[in-house]
């Protein structure tokens, strides 16, 4: 099937590890139809070894990635939080979890995640409910990761985590999902995230008959694109193939678009209005990047590169 | 010390005058506890915060408040401030700055360590209304390396600390990382104060850059050399002056009226319509700056 995406689709992908990408994924999924995107707080593909490492990440995501994303016209918000596999490191956690407060509180952190279970030891254990309490503290939504092994055990328990740390279902996300743990969260009154990447999480062939099956209250769609091998046009793609598939628009805009944005949008800091009608001050700021001066059109950068062109200017 | 009352009272009039009641006392209330307890992450949250409770609409200063702002801080200008900008200024200067500067310090530069974008504009932006004026150089000159633009540019436009406070060094990389980025130049503050020599000629060196690679230079950029300009000037004078772009012959014929060597005024003589437009006022690099489009210089610059 060939990919072009009618102009009325516009998509939010609300898990996605933008720093890890390049200015050609921005411009391609800004073209695509993709106008915010969340990147949750994660772990870099090997582990931290001091908590300067941490902190210089976490500005990154409210200060650099965010600029960076808006000169593509893209909206960029971000989850704060300790990955499961680095709270395995007692040390750093802890001193991780001293930065946590500072960052939670700042503008465009829409929840506290991702966090949750890797192994599933007592370390992480210990740091996905100290993150939970935070999150009760600060009033604040909780993005799960659902490990990757042992999966339907692990899900399970992170939703009952949630719930003895006084947390609504509805103010949590569980990312990850599958055919074997929807029902449970769904029927929990949890969201249930599903991620299209390849090979190791969701197919996008799957994600239309999990629609088709389950309807669209409550489901969202997102890429998770990071270092691996994933697809930062994740979200586009699955929309156009339940626009194929004969999946109603409506349910489309639900997965697409909507939920992700009546979910974080709980948060108070993820409102439509931040890309339909941005405050004249971030217009200046971030979204026009270059001036700021005012009355003047936000500049959106173009994409540099053009697989069809050997002319680089 | 007594400037720092005056601002931060001046800032508290600006937030009565837009803020409810409620707002504000909130505000006051967070700063109140602040001066109190002295909990750092109270500060830093109440700081990250505010904008959720003040708002983040332009400020709009009256004439008045633009006025007292320019008595109270030479070369503050309120213009393109907003309310959540204000409300962190305030913030900033009710830090303990008399009774426990080494903690006001030290707060300060965790701000500026853990800050988002609007932040680290706000904090730029308060640059020059900080006590210890001295002791922000480092700083400021870490904004003038900053990748986000609108960083830069809160150090680098409209604010007066930069002309009064950097070398030589570090004013010249200012000005080039400026055009580099395309960001105009005229609202450099102390821009002809601090022309020199050796920024004249780094100027030149980025022009003929750039036309080597085919690619638009700021026109504002002549302005940096017009002092400086020697005979060697000549072949990039006329170049301006016979360009197919209005803006560059523009700015030809400023150079020619500034420069103090004979052989590069003597280049206007046959344009006596363009010397009269800037005798009369009509073309300046004021005019000049007001009629470029800095999109189109940003996206070449790029």
């Amino acid at each position: 099937m060939t990919f072009s995406i009618p102009e009325r689709f516009k998509f939010i992908d609300p898990h996605a590890h933008m720093s890890s990408r390049t200015t050609d994924d921005y411009a391609a999924m800004r073209e695509a139809g993709v106008v915010a995107v969340i990147e949750p707080a994660f772990w870099w593909g090997q582990p931290r070894t001091s908590v300067g490492s941490f902190q210089d990440y976490f500005s990154s995501l409210v200060g650099w990635e965010r600029f960076r994303a808006s000169q593509f016209g893209i909206r960029h918000y971000c989850t704060m939080g300790l990955n499961s596999k680095e709270a395995n490191n007692e040390d750093l956690a802890e001193a991780v979890m001293e930065l946590l407060p500072i960052y939670a509180a700042k503008e465009g952190v829409v929840a506290i995640g991702e966090i949750g279970y890797d192994d599933m030891t007592a370390l992480e254990e210990r740091y996905f409910c100290r993150q939970l309490e935070l999150a009760k503290e600060l009033d604040m939504l909780v993005m799960v990761h659902t490990p990757h092994r042992d999966k339907k055990a692990g899900t399970k328990r992170s939703m009952d985590r949630c719930l003895e740390f006084g947390l609504k279902p509805s103010q949590v996300i569980m990312d990850h999902n599958n055919e074997e743990t929807v029902e449970d969260v769904l029927s929990r009154g949890f969201w249930a995230a599903f991620t299209i990447y390849p090979n190791t999480k969701m197919g996008n062939a799957r994600m239309v008959e999990v629609v088709r099956q389950y309807g669209s209250d409550r489901i969202i769609v997102d890429s998770s694109a990071d270092w691996g091998v994933s697809d930062p046009l994740a979200v586009p793609k699955t929309a156009m193939l339940m626009l194929e598939r004969g999946i109603p628009e409506e349910q489309i805009h639900d997965v697409c678009y909507r939920n992700a944005l009546k979910a974080y949008g709980q948060s108070g800091q993820f409102n439509e209005e931040d890309w339909l009608n941005p405050a004249p001050i971030d217009q200046r700021q971030v979204f026009s990047g270059n001036s700021v001066l005012r009355g003047q059109k936000p500049q959106v950068e173009q994409p540099s590169h053009n697989p069809d062109l050997v002319l680089i200017e | 010390m007594d400037n720092l009352h005056g601002i931060r009272n001046f800032l508290h009039s600006c937030l009565r005058r837009q803020l409810s009641e409620s707002d504000l006392s909130w505000l006051e209330q967070q700063q109140a506890t602040i001066s109190e307890t002295l909990k750092d992450t109270l500060f830093f949250t109440t700081f990250s915060r505010l904008p959720q409770h003040v708002g983040k609409q332009d400020l709009l200063p009256t004439d008045i408040e633009r006025q007292a702002a320019q008595q109270l801080r030479k070369g503050w200008v309120l213009d393109d401030w907003s309310v959540d900008q204000v409300a962190r200024a305030w913030l900033l200067l009710g830090l303990p700055w008399e009774q426990d500067a080494e903690r006001s310090h030290r707060w300060l530069q965790l701000s500026f360590t853990h800050g988002d974008v609007a932040e680290l504009v706000a904090l730029y932006q308060c640059l020059p209304l900080l006590p210890f004026p001295e002791h922000h150089v480092r700083r400021a000159a870490e904004g003038i390396r900053s990748n986000m633009t609108a960083v830069f540019n809160a150090v680098a436009l409209a604010n007066p600390y930069p002309a009064e406070y950097f070398d030589d060094v570090a004013w010249n990389q200012l000005v080039v990382k400026a055009l580099f980025v395309g960001t105009p130049l005229h609202p450099i503050q102390g821009f002809d104060r601090r022309l020199n020599p050796q920024l004249s000629q780094m100027l030149t060196d980025y022009a003929h850059e750039r036309w080597a690679a085919g690619r638009s230079v700021n026109p504002e950029l002549w302005r940096g050399v017009a002092l400086f300009a020697t005979a060697e000037h000549q072949s990039d004078v006329q170049r301006l002056l016979t360009s197919a772009n209005p803006l560059e012959r523009d700015a030809g014929a400023l150079v020619c009226m500034d420069s103090p060597e004979p052989t590069v005024r003597a280049l206007l003589t046959p344009y006596p319509k363009q010397r009269q437009r800037i005798q009369s006022g009509q073309l300046s690099w004021a005019t000049l700056y007001r009629s470029i489009t800095f999109s189109d210089v940003a996206s070449a610059a790029a």
